[in-house]
């Protein structure tokens, strides 16, 4: 029985089973390649996308617990925290291999949307989760705070 | 990541001494890595010549490309509307190669940046080789280096056959024509035109002999030196494609189920239950495992967890990580292969007035880039097509055409973004690659897409060696340090790969002892020597190969030594460096800015470390503090990088910023260790910890400037900073380090 979701405002019926990750019912049956398959065990942030404007691993988000939500992944993702944030990852050339950064992004904006003005703490906590094997972490701190200056 | 001639070279910062790898060699190189004598030409001891291979008596159709833009050389595609297509034979892996090569074309052909598109280059050799190995592939921080020139005769090339058409066309000398941001003009008659526009006239010209082109004085550069913006976009919105993300008709999503411990083999397996899960299309076993075909990836994990396997473990590795460092160190009580050996050891050390010895151990490192391995392949009538982060063509087109008894040119392949790599992409065995080849010859016609999860990844081998380091040092009365005698535990990267015949020599692997055989430090009586052991965990290059351990030994080492006599470790240093300006130089830098010598905050610590790999010299200083719950934090990295002529110097920064960042999870957390039953213990990021941004520390890049030739920077930011830590932490608390990670006692 095919479960509709909405990714990125537009509905999509999916067939398969309720308990396959949202990650790979992005990725394969949606075929948006923008979320990132990093570990599999919500270990890495890769696969961040925001439910109902949370931040989630959705590797580990069965597809039922998504359901009737709003999903945004980083194709979709427009507030103006968002496009703060690509602005000043680009400006500030944080990609190096760029596998993390649709992660990092996400979570990022996240952090952004509920929180204008972070303290380093409140980054660190917010970014933990998302490893980037590239190291660009301190662009990633600096970035942030560039983006939030935009939004105060 | 990979070798580099200066691995060859003896303790010299002169880089024409580094030229030393043979015409025969190089050859027997070639033929090993394509498996086959395809009686390529390779230049090898000329000027790099653009890659055309026959430039002289092509006619002027083939400066032609297919829709009518002009193509002048291997590098360099011009159309009508104005885009300025450049071919990259270097993988872009994160190292910013796309935008480095970019720039040195750009730079001679005066294009607009903004009109320059990167495009990786296809499997071909004979055009794309890097000039370094005459093979085509990326490693060993080469990229820039091997390329400087030729990409820049290969714009000014252009940039000539451009002026040479505006000058028929506008009917005035060439020499009265400039060129500047993609426009040429003539300013008397006020003539100008965009490249676009020259096109199809350019396409016309002669092309010009290499000997007559004039590459500019660096004085008039307009873009190499600046921190022009990159070129590997779409890396903030999702649409960057890796091989991950490949799309195809009909193409189905593949896992391999690998023998549990390193020497197992398939004796047979049940598939019955693995081919109930819907979406489950095939099950095919191939040389290392058994692989599971589904329209999509959950389906193929889900009937990979139901196959039912029977390994033969005869020739497995039984043995724990504990077991395999005792019978390393059981080696190191005997001699090994002298790698050098400079005065007279034993009678130096019997005679030094103090003696200090101290052993080192290195765990395995998995590389564990953020993209898990995955390949994409198609078999057909015509051969093999694969889509890939791919870093070394010329080996993997090789290794695919024989394993699958088709000519290396039926293997093609494309070049996409990887996901990070660290060496791993660059498998000696082609590993991965393989398995997607024989998955994909399995199912002829249908498209595969191989995944590794993040489990295979981290258990599947080609780690960085294990290794165990032994040192001993003696100084005379004044402290003055008189002899050096260290000696290598570990296995060899090179032995039984294609670059076995030029990496190893007198049985010694220069992987496993660079960085140490060729200290810079000034020592009369000098000796390093090398066991190299056998062991079924198969292992790589990772970023900085050889240096990652050597770096750790011999910095931690020296520190030592200037703490014994009590000499300050960067006075101590200098003094041993007197020949080597290059390390002064970076190492007088970051002591400055670092401001070396004054007081920090009670609890914290500083420490320094210097070394060169790949032709880049790289200092840093460490400060750590103690925190309230006994643990330590790194707080800061001050870093100065001499690399020659600073092409990008932002992307330098980067790299520095990065290479510190991996560096600092094998310092401070990351190993990988085999059970008692000889299992990989470690499987995802919960038990291989890798650096998160809770630990990064501070950073602040210092570039050395410089008018020598352009060195790589991928790599040698990664070496120093585990020893700076651990010396810091010394300074701070008193203890002498070991081992990595490095842990407070
Ligand atoms: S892939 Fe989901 S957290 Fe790593
Ligand atoms: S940019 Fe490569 S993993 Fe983050």
């Amino acid at each position: 029985m095919p479960v509709t979701i909405k990714v990125n405002g537009v509905d999509h019926p999916i067939d398969a089973t309720p308990d396959t990750p949202l990650l790979w019912v992005i990725r394969d049956h949606i075929q948006m390649t923008g979320t990132k398959f990093g570990c599999g065990m919500s270990l890495c942030g890769s696969c961040t996308v925001h439910l109902d404007g949370q931040p989630i691993r959705s590797c580990v988000t069965p597809l039922s617990a998504a359901a009737g939500k709003s999903i945004t992944t980083i194709e979709g993702v427009n507030s103006p925290a968002a496009k703060a944030i690509q602005q000043a990852w680009t400006e500030l050339e944080v990609a190096q291999c760029g596998y993390c950064q649709s992660g990092q992004i996400m979570s990022a904006t996240a952090l952004l949307e509920q929180n204008t003005d972070p303290t380093d703490e409140e980054i660190n906590t917010a970014m933990a989760g998302n490893i980037c094997r590239c190291a660009t972490y301190v662009r990633i701190r600096k970035a942030i705070k560039q983006a939030a200056t935009q939004l105060t | 990541m990979m070798y580099t001639r200066s691995s060859f070279t003896a303790a010299t910062d002169n880089q024409t001494s580094q030229e030393s790898v043979t015409l025969s060699n190089r050859r027997d190189f070639l033929k090993l890595m394509t498996g086959v004598g395809t009686g390529l030409t390779i230049a090898v001891n000329i000027p790099p010549v653009l890659a055309q291979g026959s430039d002289s008596g092509r006619n002027r159709l083939e400066n032609t490309g297919k829709d009518g833009s002009f193509a002048p050389n291997a590098f360099i595609r011009i159309s009508s509307d104005d885009k300025v297509i450049l071919v990259m034979k270097h993988l872009e892996m994160g190292q910013g190669t796309f935008t480095g090569l970019s720039t040195l074309i750009a730079e001679e052909l005066d294009a607009d940046w903004n009109q320059i598109q990167p495009e990786g280059a296809p499997a071909d050799t004979a055009r794309y080789k890097n000039l370094h190995w005459g093979a085509q592939g990326t490693g060993g921080s080469s990229a820039i280096a091997n390329s400087f020139e030729q990409m820049r005769i290969a714009g000014a090339t252009a940039k000539t056959m451009l002026v040479a058409a505006a000058a028929i066309k506008w009917q005035v000398p060439a020499a009265e024509i400039s060129v500047k941001k993609g426009v040429v003009s003539h300013d008397q008659k006020g003539y100008s035109a965009r490249f676009g526009e020259l096109a199809e006239l350019a396409a016309q010209q002669p092309i010009p002999e290499t000997d007559s082109i004039q590459l500019k004085d660096p004085k008039d550069f307009v873009l190499i030196g600046r921190s022009l913006p990159r070129k590997d976009r779409g890396k903030t919105n999702g649409s960057a494609i890796y091989t991950q993300d490949v799309k195809m008709e009909g193409l189905l999503t593949t896992l391999v189920a690998h023998p549990p411990r390193f020497g197992g083999r398939l004796r047979s397996f049940d598939d019955s239950k693995a081919r109930t899960v819907k979406g489950v299309v095939n099950v095919v076993k191939i040389p290392s495992g058994v692989a599971v075909l589904a329209k999509d990836f959950w389906s193929a994990k889900q009937g990979r967890d139901l196959l039912v396997l029977d390994w033969d473990e005869s020739q497995a590795i039984k043995q724990d990580s504990k077991a395999l460092m005792d019978q390393f160190k059981r080696l190191a009580e005997e001699p090994g292969i002298s790698a050098r050996s400079d005065g007279d050891i034993n009678a130096s050390l019997a005679n030094a007035a103090t003696l200090i010895e101290a052993s080192y151990e290195f765990p395995y490192l998995a590389h564990s880039a953020m993209e898990p391995m995955n390949c994409v392949a198609r078999v057909n009538e015509q051969g093999c097509e694969i889509w890939n982060g791919e870093q070394v063509q010329s080996m993997d087109q090789g290794a695919v055409a024989n394993a699958l008894g088709i000519a290396p040119e039926q293997v093609k392949i494309n070049m996409l973004y990887a996901g990070g790599s660290f060496g791993r992409r660059a498998n000696p065995q082609s590993d991965y690659v393989l398995e997607a080849a024989y998955i994909a010859k399995a199912v002829t016609g249908t498209p595969i897409k191989l995944v590794w999860t993040r489990e295979d990844d981290t258990r599947g081998g080609y780690y960085r060696p294990m290794n165990f380091h032994k040192i001993r040092a003696g100084l005379d009365d004044s402290g003055n340090l008189i002899a050096w005698d260290q000696r290598i535990v570990g296995q060899s990267i090179a032995k039984g790969t294609a670059f076995e015949a030029f990496m190893v020599k007198d049985g010694v692997d220069a992987t496993s002892v660079e960085g140490a055989y060729n200290l810079p430090y000034q020592i009369p009586n000098f000796h390093v020597d090398l066991h190299t052991v056998d062991l079924q965990v198969p292992i790589q290059w990772w970023r900085s190969v050889g240096h990652s351990h050597t770096a750790f030994s011999t910095e931690v080492f020296i520190d030592r030594l200037a703490r014994a006599s009590a000499q300050d470790p960067v006075d101590f240093r200098l003094k041993l460096l007197k020949q080597h300006p290059r390390h002064r130089g970076v190492l007088e830098l970051v002591a400055k800015k670092a401001n070396w010598g004054t007081p920090l905050p009670k609890g914290w610590g500083r420490g320094v470390a210097v070394h060169k790999s790949f032709n880049t010299y790289v200092a840093q200083v460490a400060e750590v503090s103690l925190q309230a719950d006994g643990n330590f934090k790194v707080e800061r990295v001050v870093c100065a990088v001499d690399c020659g002529i600073a092409i990008n110097p932002d992307i330098i920064r980067a790299q520095m910023e990065g290479g510190i960042g991996f560096g600092l999870s094998p310092a401070l957390m990351s190993e990988i260790t085999l059970d008692e039953s000889g299992q990989v213990k470690q499987s995802n990021f919960h038990d291989y910890q890798v650096l998160r941004i809770t630990q990064m520390p501070e950073i602040e890049v210092h570039i050395v400037a410089s008018a020598e030739p352009p060195t790589g920077v991928g790599e040698p930011g990664t070496p120093p900073i585990a020893p700076a830590v651990a010396n810091a932490l010394t300074d701070l608390t008193g203890q002498h380090f070991n081992k990595l990670p490095l842990k407070l006692s």
